[in-house]
């Protein structure tokens, strides 16, 4: 891609917490390229650093080194008025709605308006429009205490869109909310980047929230991008040892390593393949072909972007030869492997 | 009771109402921008500053921490410098401002220390000015809590109105004193009390309906 269509260009970006003469590292040396009208995630554990890289988006949190390039403007070095002006142009959604509790929804929609000095004829105009756009415009003489999670979330995301934003940063906006509603959210953000062509950057813990609807991934761990991507790729083959972790199934409680084999000794893989390669019934077919069998300890598919894509955990046979004969097999069936008990 | 006594009673009412309005409006034109400044100025807030913050903080500390009869006697002479006498219901107001400020102040300060932080930096994230973020955000999601504030400031306001009484100030504090105390007409000084006690559950009532009325959350 040109860097003519990218919106954000972070450079070797550091941030330095200091408290009481100890220093927390929160950034290290993050670069980032961010396109226009693409849904851009970055996802880490918590604490990794992710909801910190986010601020410096929008220079909530200011940098100790690097740069945050926004349409090729430094917003290190903007004053602060013209980083106000700027600011009205990225907008924010966050996990608590951080809307106001005494004010209707329209008066909550109109805000950003009125910052931006619309006249208020304009602005109500502006915000019902908005409000038909999450579906909530019978909802606009009411106070968001009235409302549920879902709803909330929907007046911050009309809010978010009423001073027409170039990009939308979004800060663990569904996870305070229940897996449909979730669903419901990410859909509509979906929806929003389709047809506004709006560039959407989502913050995550949840590799599902990632798979649904974002473009390409960053994975934050420990202050540092370890992996930018596509998301097919990174579900398939991921390079990083916090990249595997988030792509493996979630692990079920009681049992640390959930996909122990029978013996301590074996070996354990992750197969990864999409759903058009999936025509075949490649277990079957192993033991036809060779005469190995594996043991599956996990299988499920699930979407990614938009493709059916399926993982399978197995357990290797014990013999070390019969265990090259199996990979080799499913290698030349163009399948991804990754070692789990590694 | 004579009927010169219900006389003065009833005069008395409207003193202390008239101690009480001016006293508690003069405190918060006075201690709500103190409070502002105090709530600003902390730590990780908008304006912080540490200097400002620990001047005004221990002022209004010092202020608080006299008791207010000391504070009475203490401003004679700064009330007879202001409106030229140090004994009536205007004089009165004085101390009775000065005495609430601090109170105001901190009771603000509280009160807009509950605003959720998201709320503020929501508020950044759309591109709003400090002096914006005060008074459409932090200050109108803070309106109930204020309101509550507000109701326990005046009942203070009217409490204090009757110990100003001691030094010659009007009101059903003097009433009760004079009439009650010193020439012993228990009836005079209970009934007084009894005003006294009606028109702070009504203060305190009134606050708490109004702050539920405004609250919609």
């Amino acid at each position: 891609m040109q860097s003519d269509n990218m919106v954000y260009e972070l450079k070797n970006v550091t941030k330095i917490y200091r408290n009481e003469g100890k220093e927390f590292t929160a950034l290290k040396n993050v670069d980032l390229d961010i396109y226009e009208g693409e849904i851009f995630g970055i996802i880490g554990m918590s604490g990794a650093g992710k909801s910190t890289l986010v601020r410096t988006l929008n220079r909530l949190e200011d940098i100790n080194e690097g740069q945050v390039n926004f349409f090729g403007q430094d917003i290190g070095r903007l004053k602060s008025k013209d980083l106000r002006k700027i600011r009205q142009s990225i907008s924010m959604i966050f996990q608590s709605f951080n809307l106001l509790n005494q004010k209707t929804v329209l008066e909550n929609v109109m805000l950003p308006l009125r910052i931006a000095g619309m006249n208020r004829n304009d602005r109500v105009k502006k915000a019902v429009e908005m409000l038909k756009v999450v579906g909530l415009e019978d909802k606009k003489d009411s106070y968001p205490a009235r409302l549920s999670g879902g709803q909330k979330q929907r007046v911050a995301i009309a809010r978010a869109l009423a001073g027409d934003p170039k990009v939308l940063l979004s800060d663990e906006a569904t996870s305070a909310l229940d897996p449909k509603i979730t669903e419901e959210i990410l859909e509509l953000l979906k929806e929003i980047n389709r047809t506004r062509k709006l560039t959407i950057v989502i913050i995550t813990h949840e590799m599902s929230v990632v798979e649904k609807i974002c473009d390409r991934v960053a994975i934050i761990d420990e202050g540092k991008a370890s992996e930018v991507g596509n998301v097919s790729d990174i579900f398939t083959n991921p390079k990083s040892t916090a990249g595997r972790r988030l792509v493996l199934p979630d692990n079920q409680e009681g049992r640390i390593n959930p996909f122990e084999g029978s013996d301590p000794e074996s070996r354990v893989i992750r197969i990864a393949f999409d759903g058009l390669s999936a025509n075949e019934p490649f277990i079957s077919n192993l033991v036809e072909d060779t005469g190995r069998k594996v043991n599956i300890l996990s299988a499920n598919t699930r979407s990614v972007g938009g493709i059916g894509y399926g993982q399978m955990v197995v357990e290797l046979p014990k013999d070390r030869n019969d265990q090259d004969i199996v990979l080799d097999y499913f290698r030349e069936k163009g399948l991804s492997i990754l070692e789990v008990s590694a | 009771m004579d009927p010169y006594i219900k006389e003065a009673i009833l005069k008395g009412i409207i003193e202390t109402i008239q101690m009480t309005f001016f006293g508690a409006l003069f405190a918060y034109l006075i201690g709500l921008p103190l409070g502002v400044i105090l709530y600003l100025s902390a730590k990780g807030h908008l304006f912080e500053n540490r200097i400002v913050n620990a001047v005004v903080g221990v002022i209004v500390n010092v202020c608080r921490s006299l008791p207010f009869l000391i504070l009475l006697v203490l401003l004679i002479p700064f009330t007879r410098f202001l409106v030229g006498s140090s004994i009536g219901t205007t004089a009165t107001i004085v101390p009775l401002t000065v005495g609430a400020i601090p109170i105001v102040a901190r009771m603000v300060e509280s009160s807009l220390n509950e605003v959720p932080p998201g709320i503020i930096e929501a508020a950044q994230s759309m591109g709003a000015g400090p002096v914006f973020i005060v008074f459409h955000f932090i200050i109108p999601e803070a309106v109930p809590s204020l309101m509550l504030g507000a109701a326990i400031n005046i009942a203070t306001v009217l409490g204090y109105s009757a110990m100003a009484g001691v030094i010659g100030g009007g009101g059903l504090g003097a009433i009760a004193l004079q009439y009650g105390y010193y020439r012993y007409e228990k009836t005079v000084l209970w009934v007084t009390v009894a005003l006294l006690v009606v028109m702070v559950m009504l203060v305190q009532e009134a606050g708490v309906g109004l702050s539920k009325r405004l609250r919609r959350s």
